[in-house]
This record gives structure tokens, sequence and C-alpha cells, in this order.
């Protein structure tokens, strides 16, 4: 019984790689190709590193094979997310077909205005503008 | 067919047949963020396979090195991104 868990763990984990290496090849655009990688990789390593971890059936193997799920899950949405920033700031282009951009426009400047809140120099800058357009009393 | 069998014939070569179709993205990559994912991917499947192989031969041990490339990928990709951000400021300048 615990052998035929392990198995379709296992199997289900490598056909998921199977699945990311197929669409990495495949897919037509840097983004496309880096949207089926992360996804589906994470997902793979987990049940196959879940199926190591019913086998041992042991209370340090278990710990390990969790630390590496968390790290995993943790460290892969980052590295893509600033693989992909990187990627559409150096130029990379995206496929020809492809519907909508919904950053083209906005950030003209080059990634140094890219931020989440704005910088010091804007804010100064906005101040500014609101002290000349409060009428003065 | 027992586990280990089922695991080293039937498993295994899966996970080196996906190992290889992404070493031809590898190869091919047209960029280098291509290359980068390409080597992620790689590392990622890498760790499976480690995973495996203590399964096949009954040593937890090998899981140790399965989470040092697991952080190790991250630190990877993080350093080429910062690499080529440098390299378009440069040439901006």
């Amino acid at each position: 019984m615990t052998s035929l868990i392990i198995a379709i763990l296992a199997t289900s984990g490598s056909i998921f790689a199977l699945i990311a290496s197929i669409g990495i090849v495949k897919m037509p655009d840097f983004y496309t190709r880096l949207s089926v990688t992360i996804k589906a990789a994470t997902l793979g390593m987990g049940t196959i590193l879940i199926s190591s971890a019913i086998f041992f059936n042991d209370f340090a193997v278990t710990s390990k094979n969790i630390a590496i799920i968390f790290f995993l899950i943790l460290t892969a949405p980052i590295a893509g997310h600033i693989i992909s920033r990187v990627a559409y700031f150096t130029g990379i282009p995206l496929w020809e077909r492809t519907v909508i951009d919904e950053m083209k426009g906005k950030y003209e400047g080059g990634i140094e205005n890219l931020q989440s809140s704005e910088s010091e120099e804007q804010e100064k800058a906005k101040e500014k503008a609101g002290k000349t357009n409060t009428p003065k009393r | 067919m027992d586990l280990n069998s089922y695991l080293l014939f039937v498993v295994m070569p899966i996970l080196c047949f996906s190992l290889i179709l992404t070493f031809i993205r590898f190869m091919r990559g047209p960029t280098t963020a291509d290359r980068v994912i390409a080597l992620d991917l790689i590392i990622t499947t890498g760790v499976g396979i480690i995973a495996l192989f203590s399964i096949i031969y009954n040593h937890p041990a090998f899981l140790d090195v399965a989470m040092i490339l697991a952080l190790i990928a991250f630190l990877g990709t993080i350093a080429f991104s910062y690499y080529l951000i440098q390299e378009q400021k440069k040439r901006k300048k």
C-alpha cells in the first residue's frame, strides 16, 4: 500500500517535470516559457519529495523534506518575478500574437522609475507643486 | 515489479528525458534570460532526481545535497538578473 502511494506520487511528479520541459522547448516566447517553468517544476518536485518523506517514515527526513519544499515554494516565484522584470527592461520582445501589454508606455524612463513607492525626488517635486498650487490666504 | 525497479526503470527515465529537453532549450535559447530559466529548471529537476536516488539506494543523507541545490538555484537566478540589469545600465550610459 505504501509503495503504491510512493509510486503514484513519484510518477505524477516526474510527469509534471516532463510537462514543464516540453513547455520550455515548445513555447514561443520568453514570458510564456517562464510561466510554464516555475509552476510545474515546483509542484512536481513537491510530490517527489513527499513520496520520499513517506518512504523513509522518519521525523528527521520528513522535516528535511518539508524544508526543501518550503525553500522551493518560497524562492521559485521570487526568482521568476525578478527574472521576468529584468527581461522586460532589457527589451526582450513579446510574442507577436500577444493580446495585451499592460506595462507599455508606463515606465519609459527605465528601471529606476519602477518602484513600489515614490522616490524622494518625486515626493519633493510633488510638495513643491502642492505649495505653488495652494492659493495664499 | 517492486518499487525500486519501478522507480529506476520508469520514473527516472522520464526525469532524465525532461532534463534532456530542458538542455535543448539551454543550448538554443536566443537570449541570456532563456538560458537562466533553463538552468533554473535543470537544477530543480536535479533536486527531484536526488530525492529519487535517496529512495532507490535507501540513503536519506542525499537529501542534504538537494536542499543546498534548491538554495543555490535561487541565488544563481538572482545573481544572473543582477548582472543583466547592470549590463543594461552600463549600455545606457
